[in-house]
């Protein structure tokens, strides 16, 4: 389905009206039973092991409990991106992936530019100890 | 303070007191005296004409795009009065505040006046001027009937206006902020600030935030979802174009600027250290999340008024548009690339030598996307029929002035350079360059290209271009003699100089602002004459220019509903196509339209919103809690309110595009 198709559907005029001989071209699952449990049970799990991470104490080191703890995040994103916004390559037209990419993509640049940068300026402008900083010129 | 308020006056005011009038400063109290006059004969004008319940229902309530567009416009331009005050009072003390004189500003107002210039130059004037004008004209180019969510729409503007109201209310009450208008830590800390300035700062950004980020969000899903049929992506206005990527920009970047904000609130509401000195603060972390906002926030500014500039240019030299293509193209790079290039903002911060390398290269790239609108304009031009009608006086202007700030802008782009420019006044002349040979020159044009549009009339074209002479001339004298002194190594928001070889050049500088003062006046005075001359001006044809696009098939002023039918677009430049296959307008088989309802809640939530906000500031904690309660209990009751829509009949439709087909016989 084009996405020019998609428009003359939804234009102006029409938006109060729900055009019904496209069905289900606009690609959007309506969500079902089953849909909705497998998310509820994913994310349940999904939330349930970062838990169990760091009450149990099953790593020593902390860094990889984190980085562990993010990667679940991300994965529960996407679960509820799938299971709960029905959100799928080809909804809207494509526009909600096309969102989806961009958002992406500027959190990325967002998110790793700032460390790159806050990194940087730590190091160069940050004094070292406590002890440095009252030896401040 | 010097006696120890009683329990009961600090929980009742909380800060607020008698002192905070500030009626020991003359300036101020002389502002005041004007301010209250003129708003006093203003507000005796209305109520004599008996015009405020005409006021109230046709416009402050309104949910038409088109009326919403106007309040815009007429928002940015009162605040353009205003932020220009303050320009000119800067220029003033800059050009005698030389050895022993002081100049007439005390320091601490004089901080205030700078900052205040800033924000509401951004926020207040650009925002609403660029925001108004999309209003306006992009469901009319997309021959749509309203915006998606028209409610949301006159929410916003008043959200807007809210905010704008609390930067004006800190003149008389209080103070504003003395720290630029980017409002850095820890400077705006509350270790450095403990007045009320800073707090007038973010609540008045945080609530006229909501309603542009509401307005973003409105008007990408009209251009997303509303277009005409046929209307493909590569046929949209290349207006349409730049406003689309402009929304996707304020969707993507204003949600930043809100959480920074926040987190410096709760520096200083609460006590946290996000960006204190101690305790694991850390200011620079400020400085990098307000330019990830900052920076996509001066191309939020300057797309749509490229869309300007290409539509006029087209109109005006009647070619197509050269490279539409190449344009819309140019247009994405640009809004992607502005996500990457946000610290060239702090070069000297010290990330080192490999951060500041990687983002010189990307603000030099993005030049070159600009660069190609520029070529794309010049060829339009190129053998067309050009017409030196105002807009295109505005546009050619804009064209000579922005290379000129877009080279100085590719030369700061240059980390070593910057390190010897950086907070000089060669960067500010730099943005004003950019901003008012990009911005305002574009405002103007889009003001004077589309307000027969508006209005049915055109504008007066000696005062115009008495204006762009004004402006165009001024601009030169007031900011080229900044970038000598910064070459010089003078620095920004000084209020005094020792050397007195400096002062020649503020003298000048000084002498262009008020060639700009009568470049505003002279606007003005066009739209009164205008207004006075309406019927000689008058177009009954609704396109007095040959207009290409959709706006101008409908009548001027477009009736309610827009479109009796919704256009079908064929082509590019969808008009120009309809008038060269000798389009017929549709004369009979009028439709009742289904429209939007007006409502009063926009004006409701955004005046509570500003009653919360003014309590946040000076620390009234019942009405904090009290404002907020009924800002939520408002929002929640207008939910329940069903009575949203109506239909205008089909024969209201036929007597108006009667009337219509009448005017258009007449006209010949």
């Amino acid at each position: 389905m084009s996405a020019a198709a998609d428009h003359d559907a939804h234009h102006a005029d029409e938006r109060h009206v729900h055009s019904h001989d496209h069905g289900h071209d606009d690609g959007a699952g309506h969500g079902t039973f089953k849909g909705y449990m497998t998310g509820f049970v994913l994310s349940v799990i999904l939330t349930a092991i970062p838990f169990w991470l760091v009450m149990g104490g099953v790593f020593d080191n902390k860094q990889t409990t984190t980085l562990l703890i993010l990667a679940f995040g991300a994965v529960q994103i996407l679960v509820h991106m799938v299971y709960f916004l029905h959100m799928n390559t080809s909804s809207e037209g494509g526009w909600n992936m096309l969102a989806l990419i961009f958002t992406v993509v500027l959190v990325v640049i967002t998110l790793s530019g700032s460390l790159w940068v806050m990194y940087h300026m730590n190091t160069n402008m940050m004094p070292m100890s406590v002890h440095d900083m009252r030896n401040m010129p | 303070m010097h006696e120890e308020r009683s329990q009961l006056m600090q929980t009742l005011f909380g800060r607020l007191s008698l002192e905070a009038i500030p009626y020991h400063e003359p300036i101020l109290l002389a502002t005041f005296a004007v301010a209250a006059l003129l708003g006093g004969s203003l507000f005796g004008y209305v109520t004599y004409q008996r015009k405020w319940g005409y006021l109230y229902r046709e416009w402050f309530c309104s949910i038409d795009h088109k009326k919403i567009g106007i309040m815009y416009m007429v928002l940015g331009i009162v605040m353009l009065i205003r932020g220009f005050a303050d320009a000119i009072m800067m220029r003033l003390q800059q050009a005698i505040a030389f050895g022993d004189a002081a100049g007439y500003l005390p320091p601490h107002h004089y901080d205030q006046i700078f900052t205040a210039h800033g924000v509401i130059m951004i926020f207040f004037v650009a925002m609403p001027l660029i925001t108004g004008l999309m209003n306006y004209i992009v469901p009319l180019q997309i021959g749509a009937r309203d915006v998606a969510f028209p409610f949301l729409n006159n929410f916003s503007f008043w959200m807007t206006s809210a905010g704008a109201a609390l930067v004006m209310v800190s003149l008389f009450i209080g103070e504003f902020a003395k720290t630029g208008w980017l409002a850095y830590p820890p400077l705006s800390g509350v270790a450095y600030s403990p007045d009320v300035g800073v707090d007038y700062y973010i609540w008045s950004l945080q609530i006229a935030g909501v309603g542009t980020l509401l307005s973003g969000v409105n008007l990408l899903a009209t251009i997303v979802k509303m277009r005409a049929p046929g209307m493909t992506l590569m046929k949209m206005p290349i207006f349409t174009w730049t406003a689309l990527c402009t929304n996707v920009l304020i969707v993507a970047a204003f949600p930043v600027l809100t959480a920074v904000l926040v987190l410096l609130s709760l520096d200083r509401y609460v006590g946290t250290a996000f960006f204190t000195n101690d305790f694991g603060g850390n200011p620079m972390m400020y400085v990098n999340l307000i330019w990830i906002w900052g920076h996509p926030e001066v191309y939020i500014l300057i797309l749509p008024v490229f869309g300007v500039f290409s539509e006029v240019v087209s109109t005006f030299s009647r070619k197509r548009l050269f490279g539409y293509a190449s344009m819309v193209y140019a247009t994405v790079v640009i809004t992607i690339l502005s996500y990457l290039v946000w610290l060239h903002h702090f070069f000297t911060m010290g990330s080192g030598a490999s951060v500041n390398s990687f983002f010189g290269i990307t603000t030099m790239i993005i030049s070159i996307p600009t660069g190609a609108k520029i070529f794309n304009w010049l060829f339009t031009m190129y053998r067309g029929r050009i017409q030196f009608e105002v807009p295109m006086l505005w546009t050619i202007g804009f064209m000579v002035t922005f290379v000129v700030g877009g080279m100085t802008g590719v030369l700061l782009a240059v980390p070593p350079a910057d390190f010897v420019l950086h907070n000089s006044l060669f960067l500010i002349a730099h943005f004003h360059n950019v901003i008012i040979g990009g911005v305002v020159f574009g405002v103007f044009a889009g003001i004077n290209f589309w307000f027969p549009k508006a209005t049915g009339f055109k504008l007066d074209p000696f005062w115009g271009k008495t204006s762009f002479w004004f402006w165009f001339v001024g601009f030169w004298f007031a900011f080229m003699p900044l970038y000598v002194l910064g070459l010089m190594g003078v620095t920004r928001r000084l209020s005094h100089f020792d050397d007195p070889s400096l002062q020649i050049w503020f003298q000048i500088a000084a002498f262009g602002a008020v060639l700009i003062l009568f470049g505003i006046v002279a606007f003005l005075v066009q739209i009164y004459v205008s207004i006075r001359d309406r019927e000689k001006l008058r177009d009954h044809t609704g396109d007095p220019w040959g207009g290409r696009t959709l706006e101008w098939s409908t009548s001027s002023p477009p009736p309610d509903y827009n479109f009796a039918f919704t256009p079908v677009v064929r082509e590019q430049d969808a008009w120009w196509d309809m008038k060269a296959r000798g389009h017929q307008r549709p004369l009979q088989g009028y439709l009742p339209i289904h429209m939007p309802k007006s409502t009063g809640a926009g004006l409701l939530l955004a005046g509570l919103s500003a009653v919360c906000g003014f309590a946040f500031i000076w620390h009234i904690w019942w009405l904090v809690v009290a404002s907020f309660v009924a800002l939520i209990g408002s929002a929640i009751a207008h939910t329940f309110n069903y009575n949203r829509d109506f239909y205008i009949p089909a024969d209201v439709v036929t007597r108006v595009e009667n009337e219509r087909t009448r005017l258009l016989a007449q006209q010949g």
